[in-house]
Formats: C-alpha cells, sequence, structure tokens
C-alpha cells in the first residue's frame, strides 16, 4: 500500500513538474497591426490556430489607428519596447531596415530558394542585400469597380477592356445638371486614393515607360511615357470632363453613394460596398492598352523585430511560418478579402473565379510594386503634378519635371547619392 | 546650525530666503520645460538627424536648404497672409459687432451668447464642418445655396487661389466672440462723463465715435492686434484637418509654417530641418511682437 | 418732494420706452440678431446632421425627417470617445489646477516681496510668452522619449503645467492687494504660505476664475502637442481622436458630424450655465492685459 502511495504520488509530481515547465517555458510573443476590423478578427482567428498547435507559446495581438500606426511602431522599436513580430507595409521596408527596427529572416526556416518557388513575384521586394526582411500572409492589387445600374441606364453591356474605351464609357457615365455641375460622374479619380498607383505602376508602362529605373535609385518616370500617363488621367477631369478629383470628397465615397460610374480600388473596398445598401456593383480586371495588361500590387508583410531574440526570436520565426501558410493565406481571403501571397493558393480555380476576388487574383499575374523610399512624399509627387495640370494649366512635362526634381532629391538624399 | 543662522538674519533675507523657496519649482519648470528645450531647438536645428540614428552636425546647411526651397517661401507667404487679412478682417467684424451690440438691451445676452459660443468649440471639431459645407455639390451646402442664386460652383478647398481663404475662414469665424466680448468691455470702460460732455457738446455719433471711442480703445486694441497676429501665425488645426488629402494644398497653397514643421519632423522624420524652422517661426513671431509691442510703447 | 418728480407712473415710462425706440435701432437690432444667428449656423447644422441617417446627410433641412440616435450609439460603441472624454477632462482639469496653484503663487511673490533679482526672473517668466510652443514641441519629444512620457498623462500635461500669462495676470491682481493686511498678517504670526493661501488668495477670486476658464478651455482644445505625444488611441484627447477620423475610419459624414457634436456639446452646456462669470472673466483678464 505504502508502495502504491509513493508510486502514485511521484506519478503525479513528475507530472505536475513537466505541466509547471512546459507552463515556465511558454513563450509569450507580442504582434502588432493596424486597427482594421477584419484583419484584427483574422489574426485573432489564426491565432488560436497556432496556439492551439504551439501550446508553449502565447501571442499577444495588439493594434492602433492606421494614422499614427508606423511612427507608433518606430518608436516602441527603437526605445526598446514593442513588438517581436510586426505587420509593415512594405513600403516602408528601407526606412525600418536603416533604423534598425527589424531583422532578417533565418534562413534554415525561410529558404529563399522556397520563397522565391512558392510566393508571387512581387514579394522579391522585401529581398535587401542578400536576405529576406519580412514575408506578406496577403497581397493587395487594383481592380476596376463599375456601378451595374448606371451602366445600364447608359446602355452599356460590359466593362471596359481597354484605355480608350474607359475614357469613351466614363463620358457616356457623366451626367450634368443645367449648370454644368456634375451630378454624377463618369470615372472617380481619386489622386490622394489609389490612383497615383495607378499612373506609376500601370499607365507610365502602357505608355512605354517605366516609373524608376532597375535600381530603383532614380526617377525614369519624367518621361514622354510618363507625361503622356498623366495627360491620360489629367484628362478626365480637364479634357473629357467626365468628373472632378475628390468628387464628393473620395472617390470611393462617390461610388458608394452611387454617383460614380466607375471606380479604382484595392480589394480592401470590396467589403465597404458589399456593405453598402442599394449599391450594385461588379469588378473587372484593369483595362488593357495594345493588348498588354500591367497592375499594381503591395502588401502589408509580417517581420521580426530586432528586440526578438532566444527564445521569442524563434517562437516569433514559427509564429510567422504559421502566418505564412497555405491554411493562413485562405483563412485571411475569406476573413478580410485579401488576395494570398502565394499562386498555390491564390490560383486555386474557386478563388480564381470567384466573382470578387478573381479579378484582383488574376491582376496579381501581372502585376509590378513600387520600392518606396518613403510613400507620403513619392505619393505627393502625382497628387502635385495632377493638380499643376489641372489647376495651373502647366504642360504635364513640365509637371513631372518640377516634381521629379524634388522627389530626386528625396531619393538621393536616402541613397547617399 | 540651521535654527542659528535663521534667527541671526534680519527680517527682509527671511522673506527672501523665503521668496526663493515659493519659487524653486516653478523655476526648475520653466528651465527645463522651456528654457532649455529652446536651446535644444537651436541646437538640433544646425543637425542631420531622424530620430532613430545619430545626430551629424552640418552647420547652416539645414538653413541653406530651407531659404533656396521655393516651396518654403510659399509657406511662409502663406503664413503672413494669413496674418495680414485675418486681423484686420475679424478686427473691423468684431467691433462693429461689438459697437452696436452694445447699445441693444433686449435679449443683449443671447445675441453675445451666439457670437460667443464658436470662441468655445474645438477648432478640429468645426474644420470638419466646415470643410462638409465646402464640398461640390450635391454635399456642400454653400455650393447648394450658390446655385440657388445661380452663381457657379466654387471649389474652395481644392482651388489654388480660394484655399487659403477657405481655411482661415473658421479660424476668424471662432476668434469672433472674443473680440467682441474684449471690445465692448472697453467700450465700456470708457467714463460716461466723457459721453455727457460730448452730448453737451452737440457731438454727432460719428463724432464721438471717431473722438472718444477709438482713442480710448486703443490699448484694446493693440492687444486684440498682438494675440490675434500671433494665433494667426501659428495657425495650424484648421489646415490639418480641412486639407488632409493633399496637407497644406493644394500644390502647399494653403500650407502655414507649423504645418511644414510638423510634416518634416514626423512624416519625413528631418527632424534638423524641422528644428531650424520652428527657429524660424519663433524670430518670424518675435519680430512681429516687438514691433507691436513698441508701438503700444509709443501710444502711451 | 425729490421723490415725486422722479418716480413716474408705469405708463409714463412706457410711453417713455416706445418713444425711444427708432426704426434705425429696430434695423440695428435685427441686423445684429441675423448675424447672430448666422454665427452659429454651422454648429446648429452639425447638431442637426448628427441625428440625421446617411440617406439623408446631403438634404439640406434643418430637422431630420426620420430623427435616429444610431450615430451617437455607433459613435459611443465603436470609437474610443469615451476614454478620450476622460482623458480630456483629466488633463485638462490637472493642468488647471497646477496652472492656478503655481500662477498664483510665482505672482504673489514677485507682486509682494522685495529681494535681489526679482526682476530678473519676472523678465524672465514673461520672456517666456514669446516662446511658441511649436518651437519647443521637438525637444519636448525628444524628452518624452528618453523619460518614456510618451502615451500618459504626464506627457500630455508637462508643458502646461504653469504659464507666463497666468503668472503675468496673477501678478496684476495682488499688486493690488494693499501692504497693510500681508504685514498685520506677519506682525501676528502668520506664515508666509499661509497669508498667500488664506489671506492674499481669497481674494483674487475673480481672477483665478477667469484664468482657471481661460486655461480649461485652451487645454481641452489642444491639438498640436496631444497629436505628437500620443500614439495609443485610448490615450487620445478629444480633438486628437476627431481628427484620427480620417484615414481608413469610414468618411460618413453623418458620423464625423455625430463626433463633433460630441466634442463641443459639453463646452456649450457649460457655457450655458456658467455665462456670466465666463464673459465676466475674459472681460477682467482683457482689462487688465
Amino acid at each position: 500500500m505504502k508502495n502504491f502511495k509513493f508510486i502514485l504520488l511521484s506519478i503525479f509530481s513528475s507530472l505536475f513538474l513537466l505541466f509547471g515547465s512546459i507552463i515556465a517555458n511558454a513563450v509569450e510573443i507580442e504582434y502588432w497591426q493596424y486597427t482594421y476590423k477584419s484583419r484584427v478578427a483574422a489574426i485573432d482567428k489564426l491565432i488560436a490556430n497556432f496556439q492551439n498547435e504551439n501550446p508553449g507559446i502565447t501571442v499577444k495581438h495588439t493594434n492602433f489607428p492606421y494614422a499614427d500606426y508606423r511612427k507608433k511602431v518606430s518608436i516602441a522599436i527603437s526605445s526598446g519596447d514593442g513588438p517581436d513580430l510586426v505587420q509593415l507595409y512594405y513600403g516602408w521596408l528601407n526606412d525600418f531596415r536603416d533604423g534598425g527596427l527589424i531583422q532578417p529572416l533565418p534562413q534554415d526556416i525561410f529558404s529563399h530558394s522556397d520563397i522565391e518557388s512558392d510566393f508571387f513575384k512581387m514579394v522579391s521586394s522585401m529581398k535587401v542585400d542578400g536576405e529576406y526582411w519580412g514575408l506578406p500572409t496577403a497581397v493587395r492589387s487594383l481592380a476596376l469597380f463599375y456601378n451595374n445600374d448606371l451602366f445600364k441606364e447608359a446602355g452599356l453591356s460590359g466593362p471596359p477592356e481597354t484605355l480608350d474605351q474607359m475614357v469613351d464609357y466614363a463620358k457616356k457615365l457623366t451626367k450634368t445638371d443645367s449648370n454644368g455641375d456634375y451630378l454624377q460622374i463618369g470615372f472617380g479619380v481619386d489622386t490622394d486614393g489609389q490612383d497615383h498607383h495607378f499612373w506609376r505602376e500601370v499607365l507610365v508602362r502602357h505608355f512605354g515607360g517605366q516609373p524608376y529605373s532597375d535600381d530603383g535609385q532614380k526617377i525614369a518616370y519624367n518621361s514622354a511615357a510618363g507625361a503622356q500617363a498623366l495627360k491620360y488621367l489629367t484628362d478626365f477631369e480637364k479634357t473629357h470632363k467626365t468628373g472632378s478629383n475628390g468628387f464628393m470628397n473620395r472617390g470611393q465615397d462617390a461610388f458608394a453613394a452611387g454617383k460614380a460610374g466607375m471606380v479604382l480600388d484595392g480589394s480592401f473596398r470590396i467589403s465597404k460596398f458589399n456593405k453598402t445598401e442599394g449599391l450594385n456593383f461588379s469588378i473587372s480586371e484593369l483595362p488593357g492598352h495594345n493588348g498588354k495588361r500591367y497592375n499594381f500590387s503591395s502588401f502589408w508583410a509580417n517581420a521580426i523585430t530586432t528586440k526578438a531574440e532566444g527564445e521569442k526570436k524563434e517562437a516569433a520565426a514559427k509564429f510567422l511560418k504559421y502566418l505564412t501558410s497555405d491554411e493562413a493565406m485562405q483563412v485571411w481571403l475569406d476573413t478580410v478579402g485579401e488576395l494570398p501571397a502565394k499562386p498555390s493558393v491564390a490560383l486555386v480555380e474557386a478563388n480564381k473565379q470567384h466573382p470578387q476576388y478573381g479579378p484582383f487574383i488574376r491582376g496579381l499575374d501581372y502585376a509590378t510594386a513600387t520600392t518606396f523610399i518613403s510613400e507620403k512624399p513619392q505619393r505627393q509627387s502625382l497628387i502635385d503634378s495632377y493638380d499643376m495640370v489641372v489647376l495651373k494649366d502647366m504642360s504635364p512635362e513640365d509637371a513631372l519635371a518640377k516634381v521629379a526634381k524634388k522627389e530626386q532629391e528625396l531619393l538621393d538624399d536616402f541613397f547617399g547619392n | 546650525m540651521l535654527k542659528d543662522f535663521w534667527e541671526n538674519i534680519t527680517l527682509n533675507q527671511k522673506l527672501a530666503i523665503t521668496a526663493w523657496v515659493f519659487l524653486l519649482i516653478p523655476i526648475i519648470f520653466y528651465t527645463t520645460i522651456r528654457f532649455y528645450p529652446t536651446f535644444e531647438a537651436f541646437y538640433v536645428s544646425f543637425m542631420k538627424w531622424n530620430l532613430l540614428g545619430s545626430q551629424k552636425y552640418i552647420g547652416l546647411k539645414n538653413y541653406q536648404r530651407i531659404f533656396g526651397d521655393e516651396d518654403f517661401w510659399i509657406v511662409l507667404w502663406n503664413t503672413i497672409k494669413y496674418a495680414i487679412i485675418g486681423v484686420p478682417i475679424s478686427l473691423f467684424i468684431s467691433f462693429v459687432i461689438a459697437y452696436f451690440l452694445n447699445e441693444i438691451k433686449f435679449g443683449h445676452q443671447t445675441i453675445r451668447a451666439f457670437y460667443f459660443i464658436p470662441f468655445l468649440t474645438t477648432a478640429v471639431a468645426m474644420a470638419w464642418v466646415w470643410r462638409w459645407f465646402y464640398q461640390p455639390m450635391p454635399i456642400g451646402y454653400f455650393n447648394i445655396m450658390l446655385s440657388w442664386v445661380g452663381i457657379p460652383q466654387q471649389p474652395f478647398l481644392k482651388s489654388i487661389e480660394q484655399g487659403l481663404y477657405s481655411v482661415m475662414a473658421p479660424a476668424v469665424w471662432a476668434g469672433l466672440g472674443f473680440q467682441i466680448v474684449i471690445f465692448i468691455a472697453g467700450i465700456r470702460a470708457v467714463p460716461k462723463s466723457h459721453f455727457e460732455a460730448a452730448e453737451i457738446d452737440g457731438a454727432g455719433r460719428l463724432q464721438i465715435l471717431r473722438e472718444i471711442i477709438l482713442p480710448a480703445l486703443k490699448p484694446t486694441t493693440i492687444f486684440l492686434v498682438v494675440i490675434s497676429t500671433i494665433g494667426f501665425l501659428r495657425i495650424f488645426d484648421q489646415v490639418y484637418t480641412m486639407t488632409s488629402d493633399s496637407a497644406g494644398g493644394p500644390l502647399n497653397s494653403t500650407k502655414p509654417l507649423v504645418l511644414m514643421i510638423y510634416e518634416y519632423a514626423f512624416d519625413t522624420y528631418m527632424l534638423g530641418r524641422a528644428s531650424a524652422l520652428t527657429v524660424i517661426l519663433f524670430l518670424l513671431l518675435l519680430t512681429v511682437s516687438l514691433i507691436q509691442l513698441w508701438l503700444m510703447r509709443k501710444s502711451k | 418732494m425729490a421723490d415725486e418728480e422722479i418716480k413716474m407712473s408705469n405708463s409714463d415710462q412706457m410711453i417713455q420706452r416706445l418713444e425711444q425706440i427708432n426704426p434705425t435701432k429696430i434695423l440695428t437690432w435685427t441686423l445684429l440678431f441675423l448675424g447672430s444667428i448666422v454665427m452659429i449656423t454651422p454648429i446648429i447644422f452639425m447638431i442637426s446632421t448628427s441625428f440625421k441617417t446617411g440617406q439623408e446627410v446631403y438634404t439640406l433641412s434643418l430637422l431630420p425627417q426620420k430623427a435616429t440616435l444610431e450615430n451617437y450609439i455607433f459613435i459611443l460603441k465603436e470609437s474610443k470617445f469615451i476614454y478620450w472624454t476622460l482623458n480630456s477632462l483629466w488633463v485638462a482639469s490637472f493642468s488647471t489646477i497646477s496652472v492656478l496653484f503655481f500662477d498664483s503663487l510665482v505672482g504673489y511673490t514677485l507682486a509682494k516681496f522685495n529681494f535681489r533679482g526679482r526682476e530678473i526672473i519676472f523678465i524672465a517668466i514673461l520672456s517666456t510668452l514669446m516662446i511658441p510652443t511649436e518651437m519647443l514641441i521637438i525637444p519636448w519629444y525628444m524628452m518624452s522619449r528618453e523619460f518614456g512620457w510618451i502615451d500618459t498623462y504626464w506627457g500630455i500635461a508637462f508643458p502646461g503645467l504653469m504659464t507666463g500669462f497666468g503668472t503675468f495676470l496673477m501678478r496684476q491682481f495682488f499688486m493690488g492687494l494693499p501692504d497693510e493686511l500681508i504685514d498685520a498678517a506677519r506682525i501676528d504670526g502668520w506664515s508666509e504660505f499661509s497669508i498667500w493661501w488664506r489671506i492674499a488668495m481669497p481674494l483674487v477670486i475673480p481672477a483665478l476664475s477667469a484664468l482657471a476658464i481661460f486655461h480649461f478651455l485652451g487645454n481641452w482644445t489642444a491639438f498640436l502637442w496631444p497629436l505628437i505625444i500620443v500614439n495609443d488611441p485610448d490615450m487620445y484627447t478629444i480633438p486628437v481622436g476627431l481628427a484620427s477620423f480620417n484615414g481608413e475610419f469610414q468618411m460618413d459624414w453623418e458620423i464625423v458630424m455625430t463626433a463633433s457634436c460630441l466634442a463641443t456639446i459639453p463646452t456649450l452646456f457649460v457655457f450655458i450655465i456658467l455665462q456670466k462669470y465666463i464673459i465676466k472673466g475674459i472681460m477682467l483678464a482683457g482689462l487688465k492685459g
């Protein structure tokens, strides 16, 4: 009897110790992203799945409003606080690297050959100096949203397939009152929205040029192609009179109000339009030109911060591996509506032919991403050159020359030229 | 020993020591929170620094770059425009209203309250409201009202010519209440005897205004000019909120110095350049204040 | 006899008043009244829109056809407005109490004590009026990063704990107090602190309330510094929270107007109750300034 008790006791105590050591070894890592309802929900779901599979790791999930996200992240990490794993806009990569905020992904867990074969090509912008600095769960591209009711009213059957058709359709979809004021616009240009990407990666290429030099250090949009691209965009407002920049405050608002025939936007806008009562819309791939198609893609990547060391770094790498797994990407697509970063998930027939996500996914095939030094001032280049052409009647060539000069200074400053 | 010391000093010395004790914490405060940061601002203005790395001394380069930047001159001129247009307009309007409102007895409190309420509002909140009013049809009320009388729509915030005035309007609107109340106080402070003497002399309304009221209001007016000039030169809240799609736009036409400082510091993290701009702003404000103080001395 | 001359019958009084009304006066009154209505029109529309649904937003009607509270519910539920209000309240109150205490203490010391270096201190403090906060935000930010004040109440409040303006104002008022009062108390053996706290302070209450109102209001509506020092949305003050309705948040005008309402209504409410004191306070400050 005594022996039995003793055995029982030792079993219990060793189990207790074992259990205790697992608890004691439980690593807690922190993950930060910006606040957006569906993204928060998705991460929560993925954390739950991950923690089930990895009982020794807990992931704490914190999020902040988009407006101050970047500032908050930079400050926190640089003062030694902050997360172990952070989500960053791919355009911030250089700033974050420069500021010593993130560290390269360990190559034993994230082999470069695997990355290059598994992910969409645009992810290569995360490779700098021979290392990968982050990986996305999802990517975004642009597509054309169009209002079915307004199209029907104007006698248009399907979406425009070419740039020229787009102009034509826009004209047909525009309505003005007796004073010449817009009641309804054909195409909602919003230079502060996604249209600057449209100009930079799509239009400039359509007209035979490219936005930056191959090494990304010199501006190349200051060319005939760039000017033609800018002219195409400004002509909507200036020549064709199919709308004004920021009509009804933003393109997306005009579209949601049923007052814009077409807008260009990312897949993240789908849920807003789906929720808008009475809005009957469809999505199509961006119109092509001369038989070619281009698109702009962007993404938010997950990176390991310099704060993560030892077992926290290990745990963070593990979680990152899960975040970039096929399973996580499908969850993300279903919850957030953002496109999977791997063709193996994205180009699955069901996803490819999806009425809403399909056009975006198909667009990924021919999409490129701009390597931004600092997105805000570079975005301002297009906003300003657009205003120069429309408000000050400058020629697109002169406008681009002016903004290019300023932006090149920014680039030179960054690259130390 | 302390007790001996305390008993052997004069009353005056005791009072002096007490005074310094009272002033101790405030002195520490002002030194560390006002004076030291001022020097630090000057110091950083000679550096190149992006907050995360180390500071690199570059002498006057920041200032050179600023003065060579075309946009800076636009922004400086904008800032001055806000003041030299905003101040006279708001003082004129508020004086006229104060003059007539002072004579009203019936409903005086209520009407005065209506004029004053905008002063209590948060600039950001009202900037949103005005931004909405400025929208083109069918959303913006101003344009809707213009269309009723057949005037073509105005771009307001989206126009290079109208942008600055559109942003200035809510700032003027909000400041009127304060100025009106001060003016009324100033008018009422004029001794009744002056008015009675003028009436006996048979002076007309306009004469009384010119020869009695306006001279008596000189210190009040100068006070308001100083305060509102400095206020307009530092304008920020309205611009930030109303031009968020192209900050200070379009094409920098509405951008004041403070917004440029904010952008350099917290958008592009060029803290040396931003500090240099704050020094320039400081010198601008200092010059303006000194000129006005000198004018005030002259009037005495 | 004089009484009979002065007393008039009620009807005579009324006749006299009516005789004073002339068309010019009526016109002036009407214009002023209309002007005052125009002044508050933005506020009225802001309030009325906050009760409208999304569809009705673009109608120019003053009263919503289908009044709804759903915007208010949305804001209170989905955003952190309540936190923002508490933060603003906390910071503004703390700052105002500090200003009332220290500005009066310093003002009193500079007014009623004679010691070497007094003028220098006074001029030094006065000179801080020339230093714009815009110049100090970068050093303050650097300081706050080092000491971990980012996203704290202290971080938001510390720049405004004492002001040159308040000190100047209080000094003016204290200088108006008779020295005999203080000397008498000294002879009676009162401590200097008690003299200030128990004798001098009660005598300048009008000035204190004026200062309190000014400072509280300024703090409540402060934007630039809180914008910089606070990143955590839980710690926003009301103006910063309002500005955050930019960006990815849905820019539905009725929501934004509701938020602006919530920011403005409490101040208006306080004003309506304390109107007399507020106006008096401002007039007082203006005359002494």
